[in-house]
């Protein structure tokens, strides 16, 4: 070990005493406290912190709730009915659990979003991206083995739906299935280890998220302008602006996710699922969680069951890959006048591909998602790479404090909300 | 003086050594994924025997068979008629009419979609029985003929036909 390795020094002699031992302390502080933020950031930088409480919030309620509900076939139904009629605040432990798991992807999207339209995911965040992808993979399974514990119509069908894909595999397929099922369909071997996988994921998902802020920690934070901090001025420090900033945000969360908890507890909710599960009988519109129907919706538009299957993982594993699909070095999608509005299209095209996802495969629906399939596609394998080689981007601004000041070129964007800071704001504060 | 390491010999223990962590790793992780496949109890074959003799003509009727639903129809004279006169070259999964049953007014099949897993519409009177009046599976939208063919829709193959045979005029048993 290194006898020369400088301690810290603390005014509190147990932090010291900690620090010499495991330097945690000025760890945190690091990374914490006096972590640069592009003072550019607005409230899309936010969501990340909001993910973070999220995961918590469901870690927690699901613990809660794990501690009354019962894992068998016979059983399932009614113990989540007693959560909600005897357990003492079980109905708020479900609803918060159940409602965070949207939320929890409402938020992750948006996070997503703002990744792509300020091209975070490019150099030097790229295996950023990849983990930012890898978490969310990590979301779904782990929101799909959880929607099969209530053993409601919805969750056995879309169990027993999501796992027949896996049987659309050549030759091995068949024996996968029933080697992840643990039997021929789906049944009680089942609901009992997809319950010990949704307990335990979220954990994984946790340690994603540590390697995930951990990598952006290093480069720092992206901004709304896409450029690199130069100098002292163009950051603030993490403690306490964004602290502040991202608690604002946390607020405006709370208010809007007790809205849902209190007063619409359901809305997202498919009322088959409170019909106790039936191996003879199917739904007749079996329908995902709004969160994973742009994919639903891509599984259907495939007139064939291995390729809808393959296309379906194949829209998911494509995002792994766009950063070398973009090969535009300016981040921003602000000072790219064409990208831009294709970038805008993506988002209202996946938001499309979500709607008739929900809806009966027929008619105008499916044409519609097919459309969707080819757009979505289309602008990962033709518009991205093409774009970022004919497109002429607008002029950056010099450094982030330059986006702040009139004397720039005009066609600059961005630098509408024209505020003067003063620029010497982050020395005076700490 | 020392002598000179026989390198030769030490990489030979360093690579088998290696080796062998490996194969006890792998073989230390193979009861853990075998776990994982049915057990076997669940594995034990389950036959069910089923009184046929009150189904009438043109009635189906669902029985459950190792966790699945089985459809035993009892098929009209028209029924026969339409499952026999297809091209079995014609279709996705080509199969004669005759080849999917062993007396012909007595279609048994797995009712399970082959696209992914739902339990196909067609049991009863009132339900949609899709454009080749045999099953029309809701999920997807996969069409069945009067012999459990698929005929139309994202499903690759026929409805399954289960092991089955008559112990007498009234009675199937299936397993």
């Amino acid at each position: 070990m290194d006898k020369n390795r400088k301690v810290h020094q603390f005014k509190n002699p147990v932090l010291n005493w900690i620090e010499f031992r495991l330097p945690i302390i000025s760890y945190f502080k690091k990374e914490y406290g006096d972590y640069p933020m592009p003072k550019n950031c607005n409230y899309f930088w936010s969501f990340g912190a909001l993910a973070t409480i999220t995961l918590v919030t469901m870690i927690v309620s699901g613990i809660f709730l794990a501690m009354n509900y019962t894992p068998h076939t016979d059983m399932a139904f009614d113990s989540v009915e007693r959560i909600m009629r005897d357990v003492n605040y079980g109905w708020l432990m479900r609803y918060i659990h159940s409602n965070g798991a949207a939320f929890f992807f409402i938020i992750v999207y948006i996070h997503i979003v703002r990744a792509m339209y300020f091209g975070s995911y490019k150099y030097p965040r790229e295996l950023n991206w990849i983990l930012g992808v890898f978490i969310f993979l990590l979301m779904m399974a782990t929101s799909f083995l959880g929607y099969t514990l209530p053993w409601g119509q919805m969750s056995y069908w879309g169990a027993t739906v999501i796992t027949n894909l896996f049987s659309a595999i050549p030759f091995i397929g068949e024996g996968l299935k029933t080697w992840l099922l643990g039997d021929y369909n789906v049944g009680n071997a089942t609901l009992n280890r997809f319950f010990a996988l949704h307990y335990v994921l979220p954990f994984v998902i946790f340690g994603v998220v540590g390697l995930h802020v951990a990598a952006v920690h290093v480069h720092g934070s992206n901004n709304p302008d896409g450029i690199d901090i130069k100098t002292n001025n163009d950051s603030v420090n993490f403690f306490p602006y964004m602290l502040i900033k991202d608690t604002v945000a946390m607020c405006a969360f709370g208010v809007a996710i007790s809205a849902v908890i209190f007063f619409g507890p359901n809305l997202m909710a498919e009322v088959d699922n409170y019909i106790p599960a039936d191996p003879l009988v199917t739904p007749a519109h079996i329908v995902p969680n709004w969160y994973l129907a742009p994919f639903y919706a891509i599984l259907r538009a495939v007139p064939d069951k291995l390729g809808g299957v393959l296309l379906m993982f194949g829209a998911i594993v494509i995002l792994f890959v766009l950063p070398w699909l973009d090969r535009s070095k300016v981040r921003s999608c602000n000072y790219r006048p064409i990208y831009k509005w294709f970038m805008m299209g993506f988002f209202v095209n996946f938001f499309a591909l979500g709607y008739v996802g929900m809806l009966p495969a027929e008619g105008l629906y499916l044409l519609i998602a097919r459309v969707g399939l080819l757009y979505y596609f289309g602008f990962f394998f033709i518009i991205t790479p093409f774009v970022g080689w004919i497109e002429k981007p607008s002029k950056l601004p010099l450094s982030i404090s330059d986006v702040y000041t009139k004397n720039i070129s005009p066609n600059i964007g961005g630098g509408e909300k024209g505020i003067p800071l003063p620029a010497m704001q982050k020395d005076t504060n700490l | 003086m020392a002598k000179k390491p026989n390198n030769k010999r030490r990489d030979f223990l360093q690579l088998s050594t290696l080796t062998l962590g490996a194969v006890g790793t792998a073989a230390f992780i193979w009861p853990f994924l075998k776990s994982m496949s049915p057990a076997e109890d669940t594995l034990a074959a389950g036959s069910t025997e089923v009184d046929i003799s009150a189904i009438e003509e043109g009635q189906s009727i669902t029985i459950k068979w190792r966790g699945k639903p089985v459809f035993i129809k009892k098929r009209t004279k028209e029924e026969i008629d339409a499952a026999k006169m297809v091209q079995a070259s014609d279709l996705r999964d080509p199969q004669d009419d005759a080849d999917r049953v062993q007396k012909e007014e007595w279609l048994v099949l797995v009712g399970v979609c082959t696209h992914l897993g739902c339990v196909p519409l067609g049991q009863k009177v009132s339900d949609m029985k899709g454009e080749y009046d045999g099953w029309y599976c809701p999920c997807h939208g996969s069409h069945y003929d009067t012999s459990g063919r698929i005929r139309k829709g994202p499903a690759p193959k026929n409805l399954d036909v289960p092991p089955y045979s008559f112990l007498n005029d009234n009675t199937i048993k299936i397993g």
